[in-house]
């Protein structure tokens, strides 16, 4: 099962490091980690997408939860919580097909970052799962590149 | 010593950081990045530097007198290979859980990632094999550094922890500020056991009628052999130890069923097999004591005390974790249970029984010289009171069969590495922290290779060990898996042409050395190496050469799959 875990460390060279190479010493699976300040600057928030059965995620939260630099480990899974992920992409641009990628940018809610002759930039904010769909249903059109931020999330609030 | 608030440079604030941890002696090597370091400590008297001549022996050096006396070991290399050296006692000390700090010299803050000349990454190599790892980047954080560094590495389970100090930091000055108390927000290891888990295993201990303690190293570590003993006793429970919980139990008490797992007793692991509840303390469920998982105590109500709730649940599901100190956890238990002794004869009658029918034993029909003869004559005549070391291989599982350990802290062992020349160093870190017993070293031909330059350490110090030299000019155990499970393939793990006269090296290094072939000559060098004192003495026991360790429950085995014997008689010596 898929599992949203929210890992707060301290905000030092090396923290990001000692989490990605625990995973991978383990074996653990590492479906996405993001990385970034929070309010108070000395502390970091890492968002990490895993999947595992029970005894392997309760394993995942234990691990994390030894490392020294972490101060506090939370699985979002089953609680009430915001997942989102950016995506950034560059399709190709033909005459004939430009109305239709248009039409499409709306029904994904994504905005047009740039615009050239044979090629167009678009984002799109969602879910992971929206954004798979998003990958999926653009790829005919033609896809030159595209980037994934990884999920973030964080606690829907009280 | 200095007080706070005085303007000293790096090298001086190191020097006496290690004097308020109360560090005696420093295991090290110089270097390029600590010549700082090194012109510091020339006029240091009441710390000791002693030099050894690799920096692994340093690491295994400062683990032995760690394991032996319960301090943290302190070893100090210069950056680059000096640094790398270190990572094999790195990697032990953490398997085994063995306090340690490793200072480290880094080239210069300013040529950090340059390629600069002795440089590597030591942080990055040693990440996962230390609890935590620092890299000091200004001179003011010098101070708090350390002191967080030997409070990691001796609080809640206990590890390796590394410091990496680069060149500048340890030259430029500042105010020395010692920080009296440590506080690491993301470090909070439980000690106190929650007092209903308690309470409910003392309910299943009471409820239970063939209960089986199963006690690790962290019984040791965390000094409760004493509640142990009281708690075993009261209750009427046989104990079965790990490796490395050996000494937790009086080898001697009728109640004590000896080491558990892939060479444990029969009887040990028989009672595993039945217990109807397992009651684990300071353990991890090693692969090397479970066997096959599915099949390791199968009866049993499962309960596990640890200090690291990494450990519960990893490899074998139990039925009640109580996560906490070992002491803590069993002192609880005293305080909740009843005093009354409980009447288990029928499930120790049944233990003594497969005591009875399958006891360790070898042949002493040939007249030849045997491991086992060796051990248990050293375990005689020094009445199980000695500290042992030992290498890694067969005279190691027999040290565990055959030895009668009284005391805890009387086993030094690479348990979770199985590192191969770990026993030489070990024994001389031990014996530079305990001077009231013996320290005897039982290590392999191979091993004993492996780190044979620090000999030349203990002469130099004159350290009384007694190095018992099992020589069978075979890496034994696995000769032992080649025998019996690689179509007897002995696949470049015979030394009987190659190895060097095991005396004659010993004497040029300045060792009083003996030989012995057979029992009587070996008893009499027992005898005269327990009384040599003034410095190290090296017996070569030339014993016989296709030996095997049994009992055996093969890799990945359930305890059904036991061998007791070898299978094939043709190939007995």
């Amino acid at each position: 099962m898929k599992h949203i875990i929210s890992v707060l460390v301290e905000n030092k060279f090396g923290s990001l490091n000692r989490v990605a190479a625990m995973f991978s010493a383990r074996g653990f699976n590492l479906e996405s980690i993001s990385i970034g300040e929070t309010e108070d600057t000395e502390i970091s928030r890492m968002t990490i997408v895993t999947r595992g059965e029970d005894q392997i995620i309760s394993q995942v939260l234990k691990q994390l939860n030894r490392l020294v630099d972490t101060i506090k480990v939370i699985d979002l899974t089953r609680q009430p919580h915001v997942e989102r992920e950016l995506l950034l992409m560059t399709l190709k641009l033909t005459k004939t097909q430009q109305h239709e990628i248009f039409e499409l940018i709306n029904v994904f809610k994504g905005k047009v970052v740039d615009i050239k002759q044979k090629s167009i930039t678009i984002e799109v904010i969602g879910s992971p799962e929206k954004i798979n769909t998003t990958i999926d249903i653009f790829r005919v059109y033609g896809i030159k590149e595209l980037a994934r931020s990884g999920a973030v999330a964080i606690h829907r609030g009280e | 010593m200095h007080a706070s608030g005085q303007t000293l440079n790096g090298s001086e604030i190191f020097i006496e950081c290690l004097r308020r941890e109360n560090v005696e002696y420093i295991f090290g090597y110089p270097g390029g990045s600590l010549l700082k370091v090194y012109e510091t400590l020339y006029d240091v008297k009441d710390i000791q530097h002693i030099l050894v001549r690799h920096e692994q022996g340093a690491t295994h050096m400062a683990e032995g007198y760690a394991r032996a006396t319960g301090k943290p070991g302190v070893v100090l290399v210069t950056s680059g290979p000096g640094a790398t050296n270190t990572v094999t006692g790195i990697a032990n000390a953490y398997m085994d859980s063995s306090p340690m700090v490793v200072f480290t010299g880094q080239v210069p803050s300013s040529l950090i990632g340059n390629d600069a000349f002795q440089e590597a990454d030591i942080v990055g190599i040693t990440r996962p094999i230390t609890k935590h790892n620092f890299l000091v980047k200004d001179v003011r954080e010098l101070a708090m550094t350390i002191r967080k560094a030997f409070y990691l590495a001796t609080t809640g389970r206990p590890g390796p922890v590394l410091v990496d100090m680069p060149k500048d930091v340890l030259n430029a000055s500042c105010t020395m500020e010692w920080p009296e108390s440590v506080e690491i927000r993301g470090f909070k290891p439980t000690i106190k056991c929650h007092i209903n888990q308690v309470e409910k295993v003392a309910q299943k201990i009471a409820q239970a009628k063939r209960p089986l303690l199963y006690i690790g190293g962290g019984v040791i570590s965390a000094e409760a052999s004493e509640e142990l003993r009281t708690l075993a006793i009261q209750q009427n429970i046989p104990v079965t130890m790990t490796l490395q919980g050996l000494g937790a139990f009086p080898g001697n008490h009728p109640l004590s069923m000896g080491m558990l797992g892939m060479h444990g007793t029969y009887w040990a692991n028989q009672a595993v097999n039945k217990c109807d509840l397992l009651i684990a303390v300071g353990a991890r469920f090693d692969d090397r004591v479970t066997g096959k998982v599915e099949t390791f105590a199968p009866q049993a109500f499962k309960i596990h005390n640890d200090i690291d709730p990494t450990n519960v649940d990893k490899n074998v599901k139990v039925d009640l974790p109580v996560v906490g100190d070992a002491k803590n956890f069993l002192a609880g238990l005293l305080e909740v249970m009843p005093k009354e002794r409980e009447n288990r004869d029928s499930w120790l009658a049944e233990i003594n029984a497969w005591r009875k029918l399958c006891p360790l034993s070898y042949s002493r029909e040939d007249n030849a010289l045997r491991t086992e003869f060796v051990i248990e004559e050293v375990s005689r005549q020094t009445s199980g009171h000695a500290v042992v070391v030992t290498d890694v291989g067969q005279h190691q599982m027999w040290t565990s069969q055959f030895y009668t350990f009284i005391n805890p802290r009387s086993i030094i062992s690479s348990g979770g590495l199985g590192t191969m020349g770990y026993g030489l160093p070990a024994a001389i870190g031990a014996a530079f922290g305990i001077k009231d017993r013996p320290v005897v070293l039982f290590c392999g031909d191979g091993g004993f290779m492996m780190n044979i330059q620090e000999l030349v350490t203990a002469v130099h110090h004159k350290i009384p060990i007694k190095i018992f030299l099992i020589n069978n000019s075979f890496l034994g155990m696995v000769r032992q898996w080649q025998e019996l499970f690689h179509k007897e393939k002995y696949s470049f793990t015979d030394l009987g042409d190659s190895n060097p006269d095991f005396v004659k090296v010993a004497e040029a290094f300045g060792c009083k050395a003996l030989m012995a072939d057979n029992p009587d000559t070996a008893k009499e060098a027992i005898t005269e190496a327990m009384a040599w004192e003034e410095g190290p003495i090296l017996v070569d026991f030339r014993v016989v050469k296709k030996d095997m360790v049994f009992p055996m429950v093969p890799a990945g085995g359930s305890i059904s799959d036991m061998l007791l014997a070898r299978l094939n008689p043709k190939t007995m010596v």
